[in-house]
């Protein structure tokens, strides 16, 4: 077979896969679990995503300020601060 | 028609041929261009859908969260404040919550203790995340024993465990009944961590927020909408570690482009030379560097969104997870449902097959227009 073709099959065979990522996406979307309902119930106000410092734990509750919050000279030190911003949309209280 | 296809795989043959002959530098060409594209897709497929994540879960946040200040840090709230709160109007419901973090000395964890009247808990039984559970390796049964904050040791059996598809809410939760709750923290009485009020029209939430805060001037109201925001603009690209993976993709991309676009080798040029001297006309030489940069750059981003589709998706993005992972003990397993948003995958496609190609062709029309004794001489 010509290179050309076999590239050609190739990559059709790539695109393929690359188009069948929405439906695959679609289908999970369909078939994914609900919330537990006593989970429902506990009202969360964060996702679980980072456990090391109380303030990327709890996001959304978190004061601009808490990372320095720890001891008087306190750097912010977790990794995870590095990487997720704290809430800066919150107009009044720091 | 049929033409002008057997003009176009001739010359795909032909660029084919080309690219072959100079394997060692095409491939580590093609594989750094898969890497680029393969982290901003995996970066864009985790942010999408950890969007969508917390859109969910944060359909059931309080309407308004109520906590307390004292000398600038938050501080447990008095259940007074909850009275008077119920009592401005529109507001239906205020509950004093309880929670709190506990430092497990064994292993260094941090868990969050929810107190709840659900009866999933009782007294002395708990409910604990699939991230407890591993690290302290726990089954249902199992007595725990948590150390009080008067120092006494407060037994715990494990009367279930969360399944890991809710590790995004609940990894490293232990949720306990609020006597139970008290007991552990030692907790004064008649005070909450925060209240979580609900209110009837949402429209009225800041007017309720406003008087809150003027009612009570310690206090700090956080509204729903604050908290969705909160999580809709997570790793926002400004953030820090994002920040670097989109700079340094998006550099390595620029060198690419700079390398292609700043001129030809003199082997390239000989090339087109001779080409033009055997009869190539300069739309067929164009059309040569037009599959050159397609060949390369769409087998690129083809390849490199799928394989990010799986690193995201079936593998629960190992790479970011290390990242993501830092110091914590517990960490949650990433089992997002996939999300697919085709206008950031069109953006990441102009971004990075369009400005390539371009980048590619422009120096050669250059080159393909000039006389073809010159290009061999150059």
């Amino acid at each position: 077979m010509r290179r050309s073709l076999q590239y050609l099959l190739l990559t059709g065979a790539v695109l393929a896969l690359f188009l069948s990522l929405p439906l695959h996406a679609r289908y999970e979307q369909r078939h994914a679990g609900t919330v537990l309902k006593q989970l429902r119930d506990l009202h969360v106000t964060d996702l679980c995503l980072v456990t090391e410092a109380r303030y990327t734990r709890h996001l959304a509750l978190a004061d601009r300020h808490a990372p320095f919050q720890e001891h008087p000279l306190a750097l912010e030190h977790f990794p995870s601060g590095s990487l997720i911003l704290p809430n800066i949309s919150r107009g009044a209280a720091p | 028609m049929k033409r002008a296809l057997e003009r176009h795989l001739n010359i795909l043959d032909f660029t084919l041929a080309s690219l072959l002959r100079r394997k060692a530098k095409n491939f580590s060409l093609l594989a750094v261009y898969l890497l680029v594209v393969f982290m901003l897709a995996s970066l864009q497929f985790f942010v999408t859908a950890l969007k969508r994540e917390a859109a969910i879960i944060l359909s059931d946040t309080p309407d308004l969260i109520v906590q307390r200040l004292s000398a600038g840090r938050q501080d447990l709230v008095p259940v007074g404040y909850a009275e008077e709160i119920a009592r401005i109007r529109g507001v239906t419901q205020v509950r004093p919550r309880l929670w709190g973090y506990y430092y497990d000395a064994l292993n260094g964890a941090n868990y969050t203790v929810i107190a709840s009247d659900d009866p999933m808990v009782a007294p002395s039984r708990a409910a604990v995340g699939a991230g407890v559970a591993k690290t302290r390796n726990l089954a249902v049964g199992d007595l725990v024993p948590l150390t009080s904050y008067d120092k006494t040791p407060l037994m715990v059996e494990i009367g279930s465990i969360f399944p890991h598809s809710s590790d995004l809410i609940a990894a490293d939760m232990i949720i306990l009944t609020p006597e139970d709750f008290k007991l552990l923290f030692n907790f004064p009485k008649g005070q909450a961590t925060d209240l979580a009020v609900s209110v009837r029209n949402p429209k009225e939430l800041s007017t309720v927020a406003a008087k809150i805060a003027d009612r009570f001037p310690d206090s700090r109201p956080i509204l729903k909408s604050e908290i969705q925001r909160t999580y809709q603009s997570i790793f926002d690209w400004r953030g820090g570690m994002t920040l670097i993976i989109l700079a340094s993709a998006l550099l390595s991309f620029i060198i690419f482009a700079w390398d292609r676009a700043t001129g030809l080798s003199a082997e390239e040029r000989k090339e087109i030379g001779i080409l033009k001297s055997i009869g190539w006309e300069t739309s067929d030489v164009l059309l040569l560097k037009f599959w050159e940069g397609t060949v390369i750059s769409l087998t690129a981003f083809l390849l490199g969104v799928v394989l990010a589709y799986g690193h995201v998706f079936f593998l629960s993005a190992p790479l970011f997870a290390q990242a993501l992972k830092g110091w914590s003990v517990i960490y949650p397993r990433f089992q997002l449902v996939p999300v697919v948003d085709a206008y950031q995958l069109a953006v990441l496609f102009f971004l990075t097959v369009i400005p390539y190609t371009t980048a590619t062709v422009v120096p050669c029309w250059r080159a393909a227009t000039t006389d073809p004794d010159a290009a061999m001489r150059s």
